[in-house]
């Protein structure tokens, strides 16, 4: 026994290739299929959203000579019944969607962090009362609500019409923080990170939050899709924020002159489109955020392995054979199925 | 205890298997080209350090390792009670679901938490006879649940109670119950005694070795505790590395290591009776699974290491200087892969 721990450790092959290492972890979240693609896609429509006024080949308001025309060169998705150009207006249009969509979305999960999850670790008597005040924001018809105010107030902007939707949506995000925080709180870990003294603002930041991101990413990306549905309603009813153009307000002018009648479906088609390809991008991002936060989803289970002979899948229980090296024909086959009568075994007993 | 491996009939022939954690190039070779047979009626423990690719084996043979796990190579022969042996790695789905607790069953580690907690014990155990058997009637499962509860010495009234009211050993005993519940030729058990006290585990397998002598099942035993296996087992076959370096019936084992690892092993614990010895242990960790050494995997810790050891890897089989000499009936059952021993390979 004379070889010391140093010895072996020393050895200078046991030093795995650290560089290596680095790299393969860096872009693991974009290596995530789903949330790679919802990623580009918000990524491309949030850049439409900066840039869209600038790059719109006309103003979408103005009036043109072509009335009701189809997709063409001069105008890629039509024009309206006063000759505006559909084009113009869908890139115009996502600049208030995604305003309003993040910026309701980031004000609702600020609230519902802290008051969620105040409640949820505090208790007592604060727990009551922000309960109490989250479940009336539950049954606040929130629609209704925003319809009511921004009827209201003249020359509502999208600042207000955001606001609005951010206020009235924290409350079901809050609920879910408090019960997940109400579980977390009795974790073995919280407990000692309150029996040595921590602060309560660290115990709560440094060992609760990390726990609820996913929480607190879905309940973001939730909000966003909820949102964005809300702006588009409010707009489609003809009572929209200050934003002349919205997808909403192209939708409530095919709607209104019967587009679909006409058959002027590049009227309508673009900006639903965009609406159905904003929120798929929106939930697959949720999808990618939670198997990259909650390790246990992020398996490679269902992911498949390219052999020579073909391909299998990983799958829980089935753990994959891959027999390269060997003649596969000298393996008794395995059609003499296993017995399970029980009875019959029981006999021979 | 060495009694019942007369008929030396294998029920499970795991031959040349191997098991990669990842697949391709990044992949890890957790298990490699290990042979192991299981007899009719035997307790084979399977020993080594945490990360020696022991659990990693059982997995692979009953192919429940999650991904990324995946078998590599090797068959497992499964002899059937009637019917021709087959190959477990080639079943496809249905036959291997058939397969699973009904011929081979397993007992996890710290499978006590496998118990669901809103079910009633009788309602688990049940549960897999219905799912096996459909055709038999719910007093017949429920009389069978009853005589698998008291097979491992728990009073049948407990059949109604619930998980939490039963104690960490109760419900270990449960699982093995259930393990047996479809009389499976084999049982699996990758360290189901390690979360309970001595005192419990001792009843455990003082039990389990006596229903092994009642049923006639074979057990795979898994566990880092070698002086469990030398009391009960019948063979040790121990692990370093991912392969198996020594493999005998256990009072061979215990009374003369052929490997370097085993004899480390062996003297990591004290003995009740007999001479006293130095308790040494082994000194460093085990090997990094990414970055093996080269030659012997044990060699840049073993006491005796020379010059083949660091670059050739020795193969197992039967050591020569016992066969030749008188001791030539013990030496047939045992295998040995170091290059302190001249073997004849197998």
């Amino acid at each position: 026994m004379a070889i010391s721990t140093t010895e072996i450790t020393a050895r200078p092959d046991t030093t795995v290739d650290t560089t290596a290492r680095p790299s393969r972890n860096h872009f693991r979240f974009v290596k995530n299929r789903k949330a790679a693609i919802g990623l580009t896609v918000v990524v491309i429509y949030t850049i439409f959203a900066i840039i869209g006024p600038w790059i719109a080949p006309y103003d979408p308001s103005a009036r043109g000579h072509d009335l009701v025309q189809g997709p063409s060169a001069k105008h890629w998705f039509g024009t309206t019944h006063l000759g505006q150009d559909v084009f113009s207006q869908v890139l115009v249009g996502a600049r208030s969607v995604m305003f309003v969509g993040f910026t309701s979305a980031a004000i609702a999960v600020i609230l519902s962090i802290v008051l969620g999850v105040t409640a949820g670790y505090l208790g007592g008597w604060i727990e009551e009362v922000l309960s109490a005040i989250s479940n009336v924001f539950l049954v606040l018809p929130g629609l209704l609500l925003i319809i009511i105010i921004t009827s209201s107030i003249q020359n509502a902007g999208d600042w207000l019409v955001a606001l609005v939707i951010g206020i009235t949506s924290w409350a079901y995000g809050a609920r879910v923080l408090r019960a997940q925080t109400l579980s977390l709180r009795q974790r073995d870990y919280v407990e000692a990170a309150r029996a040595s003294g921590e602060k309560t603002w660290r115990i709560i930041g440094f060992e609760i939050l990390p726990n609820l991101t996913a929480v607190i990413a879905s309940s973001f990306v939730g909000t966003v899709i909820f949102a964005v549905m809300t702006e588009i309603t409010l707009n489609f009813i003809g009572i929209g924020g200050g934003a002349e153009w919205s997808w909403g307000t192209i939708l409530f002018w095919a709607q209104s002159q019967q587009a679909l009648d006409q058959g002027a479906w590049w009227w309508f088609v673009p900006a639903g489109l965009a609406i159905a390809i904003l929120g798929t991008a929106l939930s697959m991002l949720n999808f990618g955020i939670d198997e990259f936060v909650n390790p246990r989803l992020r398996g490679v289970s269902g992911k498949k392995i390219r052999t020579r002979g073909g391909s299998t899948r990983m799958r829980v229980g089935f753990t994959p054979v891959v027999r390269e090296d060997e003649t596969l024909s000298e393996i008794p086959s395995a059609r003499s199925a296993p017995t399970i009568n029980l009875a019959t075994k029981g006999g021979e007993r | 205890m060495s009694s019942t491996t007369v008929a030396q009939q294998p029920v499970l022939e795991i031959k040349n298997l191997s098991v990669d954690y990842g697949y391709g190039p990044g992949s890890v070779r957790a298990v490699r080209d290990v042979s192991l047979t299981l007899h009719k009626g035997e307790v084979l423990g399977l020993a080594g350090e945490s990360g020696s690719g022991k659990s990693t084996l059982a997995y692979g043979l009953t192919r429940l390792l999650p991904p990324p796990g995946v078998v590599r190579g090797g068959r497992v022969i499964y002899h059937p009670n009637n019917g021709d042996p087959y190959d477990v790695l080639s079943l496809d789905d249905r036959d291997l679901r058939a397969f699973r607790w009904a011929e081979t069953s397993i007992v996890f580690q710290g499978a006590m938490n496998s118990l669901n907690p809103v079910h009633k014990v009788s309602t688990q155990m049940t549960d897999a006879i219905r799912a096996h058997d459909p055709g038999l009637s719910a007093e017949a499962r429920q009389a069978r649940a009853r005589e698998l509860l008291s097979m491992v010495g728990i009073s049948e009234d407990r059949l109604e109670a619930y998980p939490h009211q039963l104690s960490g050993g109760m419900r270990q005993r449960v699982m093995i119950a259930m393990a047996l519940a479809l009389e499976p030729q084999v049982v699996i058990m990758d360290e189901p005694t390690t979360a309970l006290d001595v005192v419990m585990q001792r009843q455990i397998l003082g039990q389990l070795v006596e229903l092994r002598e009642r049923l006639g099942f074979s057990v795979l035993f898994i566990t880092h505790d070698l002086s469990l296996l030398v009391e009960f087992s019948d063979r040790i076959a121990i692990m370093y590395g991912g392969r198996i370096i020594e493999e005998a019936k256990s009072a061979d084992l215990y009374a003369d290591s052929l490997h370097p690892y085993s004899d480390g092993l062996l003297h990591s614990f004290p003995a009740l009776r007999g001479p006293r010895r130095e308790l040494t242990g082994i000194p460093g960790s085990p090997p990094d699974l990414r970055n093996m050494p080269t030659g012997c995997s044990f060699h840049p810790r073993c006491p005796k290491a020379f010059e083949p050891c660091a670059t050739e890897v020795p193969v197992l089989g039967t050591p020569v200087r016992l066969a030749a000499g008188n001791n030539g009936a013990a030496a047939s059952t045992r295998s040995v892969a170091c290059w302190l021993h001249e073997v004849r390979s197998h």
